[in-house]
């Protein structure tokens, strides 16, 4: 007695939860590898999964087994040239020879490896970071709104009138009303062909008159009637607004070299992959600055070198000139990100300061100011320290001083904020 | 048999599978199998994808089985293997449960699906229903409920006190696994049994009662030694039992826990001592049925050539100086044992009436099936081991001794060889031999409530390293010190305690 049952269609990934439940204990270790990822890789190819791996004793699953030493016999297959009372030197380590048993799960001593995906190793990278603000314009972006389809009506303005509906109403009524009425008229003429045929012209007479009738009666039933129609219905539903644009400010000035240049190039990229992560589009604004601010390409923002003195004041105004001229704010979640090695002109310090608390800070989710230098901080950190203090949930900034600093430091500025703290 | 009837005949000529032509096969292999006289459980096959496979190889073949990362390292293990192509799923996997569950994998051929039909559905079927083992100790009737069961438990206790708590309950549980089984005592069977049993309790409880009253009495001052006092009364190797009725710290669900643990041990425990058998078994009545097939003219040659092929693949012995040798592999071992049984029945020639008089020349079905029900590994090999294997396989015998600098073979597979080999394999098949023998010797119940274990050792065998983690779970699970002391001898040659002790 057998049952064959198909279960292929059976849901997929049984061990899903075994798996994370698996990732979760050896957080530390993936996490750790993640990070090392972060800061080796190029910064091009973040984008894909990471091969984790954990000494194999920290995964191991321990049980009493016997060690090493003490004396064992063991029967082996295969033998070709042993006879009784053979000595055979010990093979070293144990491999395929006289020595070892099956491996017991405590002996190996490589590495537990194995692949995390894409998708994993960028929630890990992110895990925990939360951009501020996101969720609020999230709930609150009701300024916008999007028409979505919520079925059918039965009233409603003409023209939204849905023809195809209405019909197969309309038709389904005709059917029940006029049922009765047509299987009758097919009985009739059925009949009436037969009392013709025997030649009983009464009968072919009442019969005529009954199917007249019918016909009228089938002809009565309204083809469309005002209980047919049926309109769409359509529900105004908040889109939340799912845009966002990156502002990418650096100051290119004599004092940046190229690794100042390449740490502030990778904070850009994690905000980059962080925002597209969280938006369906993030757009990109690169400003560069020396004394006059300018917006370049991405090749043009990372590479190119000029000299001269440093205004950053002119990179913010450039900003809010741009913000007003192409990103409403209603429709665009604006970031501004800014790296310096903190020289700026010392008489534009406080007028940045105002640029900011006036015009920027008010229209964007978040400013983070990063500097990267090993010096005292200068006049520039110490006026934006005044508004970071002010503006705690819209502005940031932090000091990095070597590649190793970055991902901290991003992770710092974006923490996940105390929810109704 | 001409050309035409034997197209005629054939089951099927293509290699693409339909369900029809599973229920078809299956209905040729059950009525060959009846024949027989396999008495199995209703099948009940599944067809699944490969990702199911490797779900189901995850979970140690439970078909519902609790959350635990182990699993997920088994699975992590499985899907790379696989997806590196280092290592093909198994054709299958088939669960001792009644009605008995068989997987088939939607990619296979017809043929391999008829061989796992003949292999799972016919040989484990009958090996679970009727060996001796797997009816004492599993019941498998309601194994799939009590997995059920298990998996709600312990989804409801990490809801109630959070996944890490249950997590580290289970961990510890696993490392003990191997000692949650009666190991010399077995299960009595139940009914009049239990019935009498219970009898007994209640006289027990009256006896109890009565002693009270004698109790009110004045008795002599008995003079009480703390250290006196034994508890248990015997050592205990049951390790997981005591600690679910004794751990004093423990509560009701951890104990549940443990209960849960100990019962999927016991479940598989027979399966670990009947390796050999069971798959020796299921090979040779795949082996036999399709070729009973063949002989009535179901299948064809391309279906036989295919099967072999396969066959002889899961069959390969490596010999002990190959790459790829990881010990005896039980489908070869069980099967050549199982086909020479019938072979001695049939044609018996002078060495084997010397070796294996009681089944020379008997009934060759009967033997067969009365080898199948009565004996585990280690007995089985004792029993049917016949000189012919040995030769075949040319086994040898290599002792390891670590007083000695050289390993010596101490018996090949000849003449003076035969029984002392058979003695030894015999003996590498007994789980008390290759597990180490630790029992519980001592809770100090009225002192610090220490635990201490004794390992018996063999051959001076030492412990693995990892017998220190396992001490560390095993305190966990007990909560107060625990110690395993070694014995060669009766004289005491290492201790471990956990917590570490200082250095006196």
């Amino acid at each position: 007695m057998s049952y064959v049952i198909d279960r292929r269609l059976n849901s997929k990934n049984k061990s899903a939860v075994n798996r994370q439940r698996f990732l979760r204990r050896h957080k530390a270790h993936i996490q750790r590898a993640v990070q090392e990822a972060l800061r080796s890789r190029s910064i091009t190819d973040m984008d894909r999964g990471e091969q984790i791996s954990i000494p194999a004793r920290d995964v191991s699953e321990p049980v009493f087994g016997h060690g090493r030493g003490g004396r064992r016999s063991i029967v082996h297959p295969g033998n070709k040239e042993f006879v009784q009372g053979d000595r055979i030197p010990r093979p070293e380590g144990g491999g395929g020879g006289g020595g070892s048993q099956a491996s017991n799960s405590g002996e190996g001593e490589d590495d537990f490896v194995f692949e995390i995906s894409q998708e994993e190793f960028l929630a890990l990278m992110f895990e925990g970071l939360e951009l501020p603000n996101m969720v609020k314009r999230h709930l609150q972006g009701s300024d916008s709104f999007k028409r979505v389809h919520a079925g059918f009506t039965s009233d409603g303005t003409p023209a939204q009138l849905n023809v195809v509906r209405s019909m197969r109403t309309a038709k389904s009524r005709r059917l029940a009303l006029t049922g009765g009425s047509r299987r009758r008229l097919r009985e009739a003429e059925a009949e009436l062909e037969q009392a013709r045929a025997v030649g009983d012209m009464q009968q072919a007479y009442a019969l005529e008159a009954e199917i007249e009738k019918l016909r009228a009666r089938i002809g009565r039933v309204p083809f469309l009637d005002t209980y047919d129609l049926r309109y769409n219905m359509q529900r105004k539903e908040p889109v939340p607004t799912s845009k966002a644009v990156m502002f990418c400010l650096m100051d290119v000035s004599g004092s940046m070299d190229q690794q100042i240049k390449d740490m502030a190039k990778r904070f850009f990229l994690l905000l980059y992959m962080f925002l597209q992560r969280s938006y369906d589009r993030t757009d990109l604004v690169f400003i560069r600055h020396h004394t006059q601010a300018k917006e370049v390409d991405e090749q043009e923002f990372f590479y190119s070198r000029e000299t001269g003195g440093t205004v950053v004041s002119s990179a913010l105004k450039l900003m809010s000139e741009i913000i007003d001229e192409r990103y409403p704010t209603e429709h665009w979640n604006i970031y501004g990100a800014q790296a310096s090695d903190g020289d700026n002109w010392n008489d534009d310090s406080p007028i940045c300061r105002r640029l900011l608390q006036q015009s920027i800070l008010p229209q964007v989710q978040y400013f983070s100011y990063v500097e990267i230098t090993q010096r005292e901080h200068q006049s520039l950190w110490h006026e934006y320290a005044r508004l970071a203090e002010r503006y705690p949930e819209r502005m940031a900034q932090r000091r990095i001083a070597e590649p190793a600093d970055i991902y901290p430091v991003f992770r710092d500025l974006f923490k996940k904020r105390m929810v109704g703290a | 048999m001409t050309e035409t009837t034997r197209k005629e005949r054939l089951i099927s000529d293509r290699n693409d599978w339909t369900f029809e032509l599973i229920e078809a096969y299956d209905r040729e292999i059950g009525r060959l199998a009846a024949e027989f006289r396999l008495d199995t459980y209703p099948n009940q096959i599944e067809v699944i994808r490969s990702d199911q496979m490797m779900d189901a190889y995850a979970s140690v073949g439970m078909p519902i089985g609790y959350h635990h990362w182990s699993f997920g390292k088994h699975f992590v293990e499985v899907e790379k293997g696989y997806q590196r192509g280092q290592m093909g799923l198994a054709y299958e996997i088939v669960i001792n449960s009644d009605p008995c569950i068989a997987y088939l994998m939607e990619e296979n051929t017809m043929t391999m699906q008829a061989l796992v039909i003949a292999h799972a559905c016919y040989g484990h079927n009958s090996f679970f229903k009727n060996n001796y083992l797997f009816r004492t100790w599993t019941d498998a009737g309601s194994v799939i409920d009590y997995l059920l069961f298990a998996r709600q438990y312990i989804a409801q206790c990490e809801e109630r006190h959070g996944v890490d708590a249950v997590e580290r309950v289970l961990d510890s549980c696993h490392a003990l696994m191997n000692y949650g089984v009666d190991r010399y005592k077995r299960p009595s069977p139940i009914s009049a049994e239990q019935e009498r049993r219970r009898q007994q309790e209640r006289e027990e409880y009256i006896q109890r009662h009565l002693n009270d009253i004698w109790r009110t009495l004045p008795v002599e001052p008995k003079q009480e030694d703390p250290t006196e006092y034994v508890f248990p009364s015997e050592p205990q190797e049951n390790l997981l039992y005591f600690i679910e009725k004794h751990a004093p710290l423990l509560e009701s669900w951890q104990r549940e826990i443990v209960r849960i643990v100990r019962k999927m041990a016991q479940y598989f425990y027979p399966q670990r001592q009947t390796q050999v058998m069971n798959e020796g078994w299921a090979s040779f009545w795949h082996y036999t049925l399709l070729n009973s097939l063949y002989d009535e003219g179901l299948v064809s040659d391309a279906f036989m050539f295919e099967f072999l092929q396969s066959h002889s693949s899961v069959l390969y012995q490596p010999p002990y100086d190959s790459p790829y040798y990881s010990g005896i592999n039980p489908y070869t071992l069980g099967f050549a044992i199982f086909s020479d049984l019938r072979r001695i029945c049939e044609n018996p020639t002078d060495e084997d009436r010397q070796w294996l008089p009681d089944v020379a020349g008997a009934p060759w079905l009967d033997t067969l099936h009365q080898a199948m029900r009565d004996f585990k590994d280690e007995s089985f090999v004792q029993q049917f081991l016949s000189p012919k294997v040995m030769r075949d396989l040319k086994l040898f015998a290599a002792v390891d001794d670590d007083t000695e600098d050289a390993i010596e073979i101490a018996a090949i597979h000849d003449e003076s060889g035969y029984r002392r080999l058979r003695e030894m394999l015999s003996l590498q098949y007994n789980l008390g031999e290759r597990e180490p023998n630790i029992q519980i010797v001592r809770a100090n119940v009225r002192g610090d409530r220490s635990l201490i274990l004794q390992h018996s050792m063999t051959n001076r065998r030492p412990l693995g390293d990892t017998a220190d983690e396992v001490l560390r779970h095993l305190y966990r699970l007990w909560g107060f010190p625990v110690h395993l002391e070694s014995v060669d001898n009766g004289r005491v040659v290492s201790r471990r305690s956990c917590p570490v002790e200082d250095e006196r």
